[in-house]
């Protein structure tokens, strides 16, 4: 499988001298197209750090981060800005809707802004609902829709004209637990359909949807699970 | 013993043979507790004896069938409605485990926690791929897996709080066991960049 997102020694320092907190203390982490990683830790850990430095909504200090092949250190903010809206999503546990605009509208915004007609960005706005199972619901307003079907328009979102990187930071937040699995089911989902995907989380339950759960401490990844046992590994297991 | 009231409870919904129960248990519960046949037919001589079932004859195939008596479906009623009870906790491996890490000197208990929290998380990973292979249709086995998914849950929120709370003592410097503790942990982290 290839990879589409490569993060190499990648450190994180905010502020200066005296007041500079490392974030991030040179953390490699590669997720493949079809691969499901949580990154879980105590508070302060650097989790988020990761995942906005993954999607270019912040810079390294140092190291490099590379989706779909581009070193994102190498473009322009206009070009880091196109990259962001064509192969990232962003699911965050404030969902952002904006509340005067429909579902439809909500997810096909950011086909409209990397320059899409209208019509063909509904289209793919509809075919992003249907995945989410929301598809009767895309007119509605924000305000009209549960949680759960509002958490289900920000997946579609991010999910919307087939972006192969999702990154999603505690993306169950207020939601009950069995609305919350449902997210997690539609994050698999899309992982098994060929994106790579990114959860930080703090709730193991969640985590385990993951094929692999990386644990960070201090800006450090200090252990992970490692990929899932298969038929062959067992059987490695066994011989030796 | 859940295994009486639970065989009680599918004798309830018709009259069965000892292998037919024993399918109907492990189609519930997921074989996540299988039972042999034998602890079946001893269960079922059992309930015969203490006049909750009794017996219905023999199938064209010569299996002998149980059926559920008046008694028997009191015994189910008065299960359903009252609630297990917590008991003495059963003696806890990594309580202790943990409980003796801090006690004794030069135990890197950050590195105990991590290890367990990373053991745990591959076993919830596994109950979440049954979960995810399960169908709409299995709710009972389905249920038994999120049972199986909150215990492990569990243990990594204590995990969790344990280390927050080693975290703290070892900031507030309370003694000079835990202050050792602290030296070995960034020694490690040393050796790991």
């Amino acid at each position: 499988m290839s990879a589409v997102l490569e993060i190499a020694d990648l450190t994180r320092v905010h502020g200066k001298g005296e007041a500079a907190v490392t974030a991030l203390r040179g953390v490699t982490l590669t997720v493949t197209a079809g691969e499901m990683v949580a990154v879980m830790g105590p508070s302060g850990s650097g989790k988020s750090t990761l995942l906005t430095c993954a999607g270019g909504l912040d810079t390294p200090t140092s190291g490099t981060v590379t989706v779909e092949g581009t070193d994102l250190g190498s473009l322009s903010r206009k070009q880091l800005a196109a990259l962001r809206r064509r192969s990232v999503g962003y699911i965050f546990q404030e969902l952002n809707l904006i509340p005067a605009l429909t579902a439809a509208e909500n997810v096909s915004l950011p086909r409209e802004l990397d320059g899409d007609g209208h019509r063909e960005a509904r289209a793919l706005a509809l075919v992003a609902l249907e995945e989410v199972g929301i598809a009767e619901l895309a007119d509605r307003f924000p305000d009209d829709m549960s949680g759960g079907q509002q958490q289900r328009v920000a997946i579609a979102r991010a999910i919307v004209g087939d972006r192969r990187l999702v990154l999603a930071d505690e993306p169950t937040g207020a939601l009950d637990t069995d609305t919350g699995e449902q997210v997690l089911r539609l994050l698999r989902a899309r992982c098994d359909a060929g994106a790579a995907g990114v959860l930080v989380t703090h709730e193991a339950r969640h985590a385990a949807w993951a094929d692999r759960v990386v644990f960070l401490r201090d800006g450090l990844m200090v252990d992970e699970t490692g990929p899932a046992a298969t038929a062959d590994s067992l059987l490695h297991g066994i011989r030796r | 013993m859940s295994i009486r009231q639970g065989l009680l409870a599918l004798l309830e919904q018709e009259p069965m043979y000892g292998y037919q129960l024993r399918a109907a248990f492990e189609s519930s519960t997921g074989a996540t507790w299988p039972l042999n046949v034998g602890q079946v037919y001893t269960t079922l001589s059992r309930l015969e004896r203490d006049g909750l079932v009794e017996s219905a004859g023999h199938d064209d195939e010569g299996h002998g069938i149980y059926r559920i008596t008046p008694a028997g479906r009191a015994e189910v009623a008065d299960w359903f409605a009252t609630p297990v009870g917590r008991g003495t906790p059963p003696r806890d491996e990594l309580a202790i485990k943990l409980a003796m890490a801090v006690t004794v000197p030069g135990v890197d208990v950050r590195a105990v926690v991590q290890a367990q929290r990373t053991a745990t998380l591959r076993a919830l990973q596994d109950y979440t791929r049954l979960k995810a292979r399960a169908t709409d249709s299995d709710l009972a086995w389905s249920l038994v897996l999120d049972s199986l998914v909150f215990d492990a849950e569990a243990e990594v929120r204590w995990l969790d709080h344990c280390e927050a709370r080693l975290a703290r003592a070892a900031r507030d410097g309370q003694s000079t066991g835990e202050q050792r503790q602290t030296v070995s942990v960034h020694q490690a982290d040393e050796v790991r960049r």
